[in-house]
């Protein structure tokens, strides 16, 4: 069991920096996923922690000891890649058991700690199996056996359920959070899909073009977003996003015309980004924000989402799933004053 | 408008079903002839070793195939001469010893120019290419000359060492290491395997069937080679069977019944090897296919 620490850390390509100095602490035990557009940098992040690149500058620290110069093998982690990489021409047993090949144990030591594995992840009867024989989320449990089997103080995941179906991963994700309770070692997850990243993660840390946005629990990257990037990033769908402008008395100018009184204190005269996400607008509200002429609408069962053409572009809302307002209708869409954000306009930052 | 369209279906139906079978019959005849052609012109050459190697001298320029006497005589002389022992024995030796140091070395190299990034990679590689462009025939003299000044004329080393490694076998193993995921690379050296350990477990199993094919190769390369073994050796104890069968014979007549005779039976070894790896081959076909 072991922290990570990550400080400054620069990774350059042949001459183009693609991080840019990444700061971050991950507990002992605890469960920190990476997520982020494609290309913002986290299988670099996460090869730079395995040590399969060589850091630019900045130090990893696992366990209290600086590891920039250890090979992989003497860091004390493992890792589950995308695509498995389990051996095809290796039994399920001799896989799992490919992570103790450098181990000193004997024989007999090994062979009961793969049993051990197998038993927790509920392959005890497939050890003899190769991996052609097995379904997709098989070969992934046998993935992270082999990572497990050698009891390793950090676990590195990239992307490990991309290749599965929706239902296959929603199952296999219940699974290695439960893992992750039972074993109570740190892990570094990686994956693009924000819904992972929500359920699983006791924080989340977004990323993007090689910057950490912001590290945070999930309520509060959600609840919080620390800029427009985050907002819009996490939750599906995006958060709206309505120009406008802050008046004198704390009060919000939307383009789209309309005032809002705030509670909260903003700097005046600032151009801001209006933030309220689908969930928290809808019509027939006491706090009227914008309105448009609803133009599709998506019922979802217990609730009905509607897109609604305003001044300021595409607005989605949510109405109610038995009585939506139809097609063509004009709607007045509000919101709670606490479930606004407000954005710089050019920063992107958040200012309340 | 109606009618019309009542009809057009039929007739095209009718045109449909007659079409096509025409085409396909004559395209199959052309398929079965063209391979039929081409198994005639593989069986004849050995129809026609093995029915000389049953003749008499006398009715070797007789083309018939079935021989007017056959006999065994020439086996049993082949087999007494002690000589045709020495040959074959030297190019099993020289075979299967290239054949291992081709199928180690060059998919080393292979697989290092494929996975390794390092500076002058690239040159290297090329430098390899190159070499692919240079017939044998050059290389005897440069080779003969080197071998003389380090005396390694009519050894063993001196047939062997121009083919232990080759270039194209290299090239062969560069490209089948790129089917081989840097995962599967990266995993096991997470894991603690150092790089030989993770070329030998995890890299070489995964191209077994190029192995195999290169194997094959190199085998029959070696097995038929005649130039620079010919040009290298003196002494008839030295010669590979190639060279061997070839001096069958005096100045006056080459002994065509004997070198049939003898080329029968070094057809054996080439068919066992091919038997071996071609198993590999199918099954590594079979192992891919299964595999995504
Ligand atoms: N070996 C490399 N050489 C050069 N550039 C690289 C290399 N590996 C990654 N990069 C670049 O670094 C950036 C970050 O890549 P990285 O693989 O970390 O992205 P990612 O966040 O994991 O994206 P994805 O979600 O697509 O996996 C990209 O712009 C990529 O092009
Ligand atoms: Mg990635």
């Amino acid at each position: 069991m072991a922290n990570l620490i990550l400080r400054d850390l620069v990774k350059t390509f042949d001459r183009t920096e693609v991080l840019h100095g990444i700061d971050l602490e991950v507990a002992d035990g605890e469960f920190v996923v990476f997520v982020g557009p494609s290309g913002c940098g986290k299988s670099t992040t996460l090869r730079l922690i395995a040590g399969l690149e060589e850091v630019t500058s900045g130090t990893i620290e696992i366990a209290g000891r600086v590891v920039n110069n250890l090979e992989p093998k003497d860091r004390d982690i493992a890792m589950v890649f995308q695509n498995y990489a389990i051996y095809p021409h290796m039994t399920v047993r001799k896989n799992i058991g490919f992570g103790l090949r450098s181990s000193k144990a004997p024989r007999a030591e090994k062979e009961k700690r793969i049993e051990e594995v197998a038993t927790i992840l509920g392959m005890s009867d497939l050890l003899s199996r190769k991996p052609s024989q097995l379904s997709g989320g098989q070969r992934q449990r046998v993935a992270i056996g082999r990572a497990m089997v050698r009891d390793p103080a950090v676990f590195l995941f990239d992307e490990p359920l991309s290749n599965l179906d929706a239902q296959l991963r929603t199952q296999m994700r219940l699974e290695i959070k439960k893992l992750h309770q039972r074993v109570g070692s740190t892990i570094v997850f990686v994956t693009h899909d924000q819904v992972e990243a929500m359920t699983m993660a006791d924080r989340i840390v977004i990323m993007k073009d090689g910057y950490i946005q912001q590290v945070g629990t999930p309520a509060e990257v959600y609840h919080k977003p620390a800029n427009t990037f985050v907002a819009r990033f996490i939750g599906a769908p995006s958060m709206n996003m309505i120009p406008g402008a802050v008046n004198g008395g704390g009060t919000l100018a939307l383009e789209t015309g309309g005032t809002l009184a705030f509670d909260r204190p903003l700097p005046e005269g600032r151009k801001v980004t209006l933030g309220v996400r689908p969930e928290d607008l809808g019509p027939g509200h006491d706090n009227p924000v914008i309105e448009g002429k609803v133009t599709v609408r998506e019922p979802l069962g217990h609730e009905t989402l509607i897109y609604v053409g305003t001044a300021s572009g595409e607005v989605i809302a949510k109405a109610d799933g038995r009585t939506p307002p139809e097609v063509g209708e004009t709607v007045r869409l509000g919101a709670l004053t606490e479930n606004m954000h407000v954005f710089d306009a050019e920063t992107g930052e958040a200012l309340a | 408008m109606a009618v019309a369209e009542d009809i057009r279906p039929t007739s095209e139906t009718l045109l449909k079903v007659r079409a096509p079978r025409r085409p396909a019959n004559m395209g199959q005849f052309i398929r079965w002839a063209l391979l039929f052609a081409g198994g005639i012109a593989m069986v004849m050459p050995i129809a026609y070793m093995i029915s000389t190697s049953l003749k008499w001298p006398h009715e070797v320029y007789n083309l018939k195939l079935i021989p007017d006497e056959p006999t065994i005589d020439n086996y049993t002389y082949v087999l007494e001469d002690g000589r045709f022992y020495w040959w074959f024995v030297n190019s099993i030796i020289i075979a299967v010893i290239t054949t291992v140091s081709n199928v180690l070395f060059d998919s080393l190299v292979g697989y290092t120019l494929c996975k390794f990034r390092f500076p002058g990679r690239y040159i290297v590689f090329i430098a390899i290419l190159s070499t692919l462009m240079i017939p044998t025939e050059m290389l005897v003299i440069p080779w003969y000359l080197m071998s003389q000044q380090f005396g390694w004329l009519d050894t063993y080393w001196g047939i062997m060492f121009p083919g232990l490694m080759t270039a194209f076998g290299t090239f062969l193993m560069k490209q089948f290491f790129e089917t081989v995921p840097d995962d599967f690379i990266e995993a096991a050296r997470i894991d603690g395997l150092n790089e030989l350990q993770i070329w030998w477990t995890v890299a070489m199993p995964l191209v077994k069937p190029a192995l195999a094919a290169l194997a094959i190769f190199v085998f029959l390369g070696n097995w038929t080679a005649f130039i620079w073994p010919l040009i290298v050796t003196n002494s008839v104890e030295m010669y590979t069977l190639p060279v061997g069968l070839s001096s069958f014979g005096d100045e006056a007549d080459v002994a065509w019944e004997l070198i049939m005779t003898g080329a029968a039976i070094s057809t054996l070894p080439t068919l066992v090897v091919f038997l071996i790896f071609q198993r590999f081959i199918i099954r590594g076909v079979v192992m891919a296919g299964l595999k995504g």
